[in-house]
């Protein structure tokens, strides 16, 4: 195969500095919390990078630190749900519900102008840097709450009877910040990305 | 007869569990006629293929 003539490129520290603010990103959309987002990268950074040298390149260093820093991630959730009250409805998250009432005729049909679009082949925005901008943007407009539940199902993996379990809420209100959460983001992707680039008239 | 704001309640939880017979007979019915609830679908589908990208392959390549 002749692969011993490539030198992966090296774990330096512009390589570490870009990792760590890249995980600091990932950590503060779903903590919330810069202070919380900021010990969350640094344990992972600790009990990751103390074994690191056993790894043949980046990409594998990256899996693997985003691996630990969703565990720390979620053990900050944890602690976070023992002081939070997730199924109480913040006036964010009331807003969000009015919106999505007004998407609807009486008859609970869709109104024609709210009426959800074709995306046509949405896969290929997955590959354009823009577009994860304009995600990221859409998941920081989402309440707290909403947003924590969300990311747990959708980021880090919980069966959706997991997350209520840890947060402490039924899985009937589980159900309905899910379909909050979705509501919104797909409007907001919609508003973002999807119509964007749609002509005028 | 179903309702387009239950059939996005039916499709979000379609994410989470797998729905009964009795909930999917009704939806498939509906989605048949009504073209805005099968773009909410393909919606659904894509934030969950756009999530695990997001935490996946991004993660996992160099930008």
């Amino acid at each position: 195969m002749g692969s011993e003539t490539v030198t992966p490129p090296t774990i330096d520290d512009a390589f570490l500095a870009g990792l760590r603010s890249d995980m600091l990103r990932f950590a503060q959309l779903q903590l919330r919390d810069a202070a919380a987002a900021e010990d969350a990268v640094q344990e992972a950074l600790v009990g990751a990078l103390s074994n690191a040298k056993g790894f043949a390149g980046r990409s594998e260093v990256k899996t693997w630190v985003f691996t630990i820093l969703r565990n720390k991630i979620v053990d900050h959730i944890r602690l976070q749900s023992r002081t939070t009250n997730v199924s109480s409805l913040s006036p964010d998250e009331a807003s969000l519900d009015e919106a999505f009432d007004t998407l609807f005729k009486t008859n609970a049909h869709w109104t024609p102008q709210a009426r959800p679009r074709d995306w046509g082949n949405p896969e290929a925005a997955l590959r354009q840097q823009d577009f994860w901008h304009v995600f990221e943007a859409c998941l920081s407009h989402l309440p707290d709450n909403t947003a924590r539940v969300f990311m747990m199902r959708e980021f880090l993996d919980f069966e959706t009877p997991e997350v209520c379990k840890e947060l402490g809420i039924t899985v009937s209100n589980c159900n309905v910040i899910l379909h909050r959460a979705r509501n919104a983001l797909r409007r907001c992707l919609e508003r973002g990305w999807f119509a964007a680039g749609e002509p005028a008239c | 007869m179903l309702r387009c704001k239950e059939v996005t309640h039916l499709l979000s939880e379609a994410q989470d569990r797998e729905l009964s017979v009795t909930e999917k007979l009704p939806l498939r019915m509906h989605l048949l006629i009504c073209q805005g609830c099968r773009n909410f679908k393909q919606q659904m589908t894509f934030l969950r293929e756009a999530s695990r990208s997001y935490v996946t392959d991004r993660k996992d390549t160099e930008k």
